[in-house]
């Protein structure tokens, strides 16, 4: 059953059949079925995974010959943790979507992407990585499009041709790289064994750092970002957040610091400063946010600013610590916009201050909030704590200005979440939402295994760690500034 | 060769049936000899061929995959006719037998080895569609699209007749071979005039390929035709002149690519800015094609400038790509026009809700046309990217890749129409007949087939 293959193709055949479905209540349920065949797919991989540095469940199958192009798919201790992540929060993130109005077309797209993601996680050929690329894009055009509210249209074009136009850059690079290697293949070991000077280097890594910036989102390349998770459907912004812009960041780390060592030597210092302009910059924005969508989607920012920085400073504890910090931060940020998206379905509203008081009618929900902000707030004992710490701790290594600027995220962290739950959960009541419902049935069922996750990785790291740390140790060794 | 004879006399006889008023089998009839035609490419395929007729025309591969493009498209244009133009012209039998003489041109434009016959190639091609473009006789923008075309095509023949007379007058001789050994055999000492003669054959296909600066012809031809000869013209007649340029440069005056890339190099700039900023700007449908073709014949020119065995295969998927992106666009905007008289983007609105899998046809051909991956037109747009790259041409490529941002925006905005606003009031199903079913599913599969398996269109040539 280790077939990469498989993993790959369940979600694409998934997404015909959804395509076909008659309703949307039964496509509601075969995509849950369908997403949890596809996790229970993903185990056997995590039990055969041999925690060293190879790359393991290789398939390779020549895709077009006259290009040397082979569909070239593996797993190492890098991509595995970020492939769990993928299908592990799929389910979680199609239970969110029972309740609302969805027809059988957006579980179509969202398995469709969910190949996509799974495509871009294990590709070691660079035209394969690409498709994958693109291919996770065009659905969450069309999720959030079609699905969202405010200025969608506009938002979300202004998104696609962004991520687009940075994808371009990236080919570009792509065909650069292909051109350069002894057989003019895309392979990824042949990427990493090119010797190219210094010069190539210095414009490579902009053209690869270009498209993996915008889709992460970092500082200055985040104009899309706020306007597009705070006008797309819940669910979107799960995809969006929880997953997509882990594409970016793992872009990093496989593609563009093994490639263009150089390139990161020289402008490494210029990548970590602006994420860390962008913490700071997004988390005082957040602080001012009145619409609680957008507050948790400057939040990300700062949050994903955290996690690159780490990668830049490209040590154990910082490879380690953003590869812990991804998972962490795909299920904290799931559980808060399902929290925000269930307020919102008792309110109408995202609108700080016409929350208030919510806690009296919603105890459930405001125990679980208060779990999950922890969480992303980095409170001891939360899957959160772990990631930040080692992520600081290398940032300290580096530079201790860039740890102290960086732990302000910390700090500012929690003040902006701190005053999410005041305005939302604390307080006098608004009188308009005496009846509220509590969470109830499915919603309470993924807030728990949210909680659980939360408080599991956060007293138990190490299963996860031990997955990567070979890998990471070998990345490292191999590539030194 | 046989093709070229069989579609001549298949003209003669759709002419004989129109004579005797046996309208309905005008399209089997035309079918069943495009088949016919297909056949014998088909089986000329891989026979090592050597020039015919005194050196006057080559079945290369080359050659017989052009042609056999030309023919399919031709075909899915005739199949999506059989109403079409019975509702727009009386003369029915003759608008089947132009068609098929231009498409008799075409493929001489694909299969020349010798000047005379790209002329008479390029003539009997062109002189057919001066008649197809004004067949709406009452229509002014029709007519008037007709005049312009007929004018700007008799100039740029000139151009091109002049290029040839001074090749001649430089070499003597009217065979390709002839003219590149004259090239090889005296690399330093090549006569002024050759150069002039290598401008002006330049021009003249620029013309009729529709690239920037000689495009102001384009739009408003392509606008006042009748949609299917605008599908006609953007798709077969494109792909028939790129053929013939691209033997011409990168076989025939490849020896002196030196002098005439930097020339190309500043026209396809050009062209990509034009064609994509105009397009920007267009509120119909059809005014964007014919924009948005523009640009994709700046793509196309990347092949001429990047020499080499790799650029025919790129144009070739390019081409396989872009017509059948348009044909799938073109047949949607027929469909759309027919149900609400106008060919303005508003026209798509709610499209999605009315007929999903017409909107599903157009929205691929539109990411297709874009370039977006597992779709046939991120195949041509990589390959001709990775022919570029192999001549270095980095700076092109990032303006290239500007341009392709560009063009997302408007073949968007018609998805934007068709699934995320409203239907103007409340309409019945909009009905699609067989033909243009049939069209629209072979566009579809064949566009995301390429999209997603492209190894051996991408190893035919």
């Amino acid at each position: 059953m280790n077939n990469l293959f498989i993993l790959l193709l369940l979600p694409v055949a998934s997404a015909l059949v959804l395509a076909f479905a008659r309703s949307s209540s039964t496509a509601k349920w075969i995509a849950l079925v369908m997403s949890f065949v596809q996790l229970a797919l993903t185990i056997p991989f995590l039990y055969a995974f041999i925690p060293d540095a190879s790359v393991q469940f290789e398939q390779s199958f020549e895709w077009i010959s006259s290009m040397n192009i082979c569909f070239h798919v593996g797993l190492d201790g890098v991509s595995l943790p970020l492939v769990l992540l993928t299908n592990g929060l799929f389910p979680l993130i199609i239970l969110s979507s029972f309740g609302r109005d969805y027809k059988h077309s957006f579980y179509a797209l969202a398995s469709f992407m969910q190949a996509g993601l799974l495509l871009v996680f294990t590709a070691l050929d660079a035209f394969t990585f690409y498709v994958g690329w693109e291919a996770a894009l065009i659905p969450i055009y069309f999720i959030c499009a079609l699905w969202g509210d405010g200025d969608r249209i506009k938002v979300n074009l202004k998104f696609f041709i962004y991520t687009f136009f940075g994808s371009l850059l990236m080919l570009i690079a792509i065909l650069y790289l292909a051109q350069q290697t002894p057989n003019k293949d895309f392979e990824w070991a042949s990427f990493v064994a090119l010797q190219l000077d210094d010069v190539d280097q210095r414009w490579l890594f902009w053209a690869f750092f270009i498209a993996f910036a915008i889709k992460i989102p970092i500082f200055p390349f985040h104009t899309w970002q706020p306007d597009t998770y705070t006008n797309a459907p819940t669910v979107g912004t799960m995809l969006l957040a929880g997953i997509m812009l882990k594409m970016g960041t793992y872009g990093v780390i496989r593609w563009l610091i093994p490639i263009l060592p150089f390139g990161a030597q020289a402008y490494g210092p210029v990548a970590l400063i602006l994420c860390i302009i962008g913490i700071v910059y997004a988390s005082l924005i957040a602080f001012k946010q009145q619409n609680a969508k957008r507050l948790i989607a400057y939040s990300s920012i700062a949050h994903v600013g955290l996690i690159t920085a780490g990668i830049f400073a490209w040590n154990q504890d910082g490879l380690q610590g953003s590869l812990l910090q991804m998972i962490n931060h795909g299920i904290s940020v799931l559980g808060l916009f399902l929290v925000l998206d269930i307020i919102r379905s008792r309110t109408n509203t995202y609108v700080l201050n016409d929350w208030g008081g919510l806690a009296a009618r919603m105890p459930k929900l405001s125990v679980f909030f208060v779990i999950i902000m922890m969480g992303a707030v980095g409170l001891p004992l939360t899957n959160g704590f772990v990631g930040e710490f080692l992520l600081l701790k290398s940032l300290y290594s580096l530079n201790i200005w860039y740890a102290a600027f960086a732990g302000l995220t910390l700090i500012l962290g929690a003040v902006y979440m701190l005053r999410l739950f005041q305005k939302s959960m604390l307080g006098p009541l608004n009188t308009n939402y005496a009846e509220v419902k509590d969470a109830a049935g499915i919603e309470v069922f993924v807030l728990v295994i949210i909680s659980a996750l939360i408080i599991y990785l956060g007293i138990f790291p190490n299963g996860l760690l031990r997955l990567s740390e070979a890998s990471v140790t070998q990345l490292i060794e191999s590539v030194k500034f | 060769m046989g093709a070229i004879i069989l579609l001549s006399l298949l003209g003669i006889l759709v002419l004989y049936l129109g004579l005797y008023n046996a309208k309905s089998l005008l399209l089997p009839v035309s079918i069943a000899g495009l088949v016919g035609a297909l056949v014998f490419e088909v089986l000329a395929w891989n026979s090592g061929a050597a020039p015919i007729y005194h050196g006057m025309v080559l079945f290369d591969n080359f050659a017989l995959a052009f042609s056999i493009l030309c023919i399919v498209v031709t075909a899915l244009v005739l199949l999506l006719s059989q109403e079409y133009f019975s509702a727009i012209s009386k003369n029915v039998a003759e608008y089947y037998c132009l068609m098929l003489f231009s498409l008799t041109g075409a493929l001489m434009v694909c299969a020349y080895h010798n000047f005379a016959m790209l002329f008479v190639g390029i003539e009997i091609m062109s002189v057919a569609l001066y008649i197809l473009v004004g067949i709406r006789k009452t229509d002014f923008a029709s007519n008037e699209a007709a005049l312009k075309y007929f004018l700007m095509g008799a100039f740029s023949t000139g151009f091109l007749l002049f290029g040839i007379t001074l090749l001649y007058g430089a070499t003597g001789t009217f065979d390709i071979t002839g003219v590149k050994n004259y090239l090889v055999a005296n690399p330093t000492a090549i006569s002024p005039l050759f150069y002039g003669g290598i401008l002006l054959m330049m021009v003249g296909l620029l013309f009729k390929v529709g690239a920037a600066p000689f495009h102001f012809w384009t739009p408003d031809v392509y606008d006042g035709a009748p949609i299917l000869i605008t599908t006609y013209m953007s798709t077969v007649v494109k792909v028939a002149s790129f053929a013939g340029f691209i033997k011409l440069f990168s076989y025939v005056f490849s020896p002196l690519h030196d002098f005439w890339t930097p020339v190309l190099l500043v026209i396809i700039v050009i062209t990509l800015f034009v064609g994509n900023i105009t397009a920007l700007m267009q509120t119909s449908f059809k005014r964007m094609l014919a924009y948005s073709s523009i640009s994709h014949a700046g793509y196309m020119l990347f092949a001429i400038i990047a020499l080499g065995a790799n650029a025919n295969t790129s144009i070739f998927t390019y081409g396989v790509a872009y017509s059948l992106a348009s044909v799938a666009a073109f047949a949607g905007l027929i469909l759309v026009k027919r149900s609400h008289g106008s060919d303005q983007f508003v026209a798509f609105d709610g499209l999605a809700k009315k007929n999903p899998l017409l909107a599903l046809v157009i929205t691929v051909a539109m990411l297709s046309l874009a370039g977006i991956p597992l779709t046939a037109g991120f195949i041509g747009k990589f390959m001709l990217f990775r022919t570029a790259m192999a001549d270095y041409h980095i700076i092109l490529l990032v303006l290239a890749v500007v341009n392709a941002a560009i063009g997302v925006y408007y073949y968007l905005r018609v998805v934007v129409h068709m699934y995320f606003y409203p239907m103007a009031e409340q309409e019945e199903k909009l009905a699609v007949p067989m033909g243009f079913q049939v069209v629209l599913l072979i566009t579809l599969f064949l566009t995301v087939m390429i999209g997603v398996y492209p190894n051996y269109i991408a190893s035919l040539l």
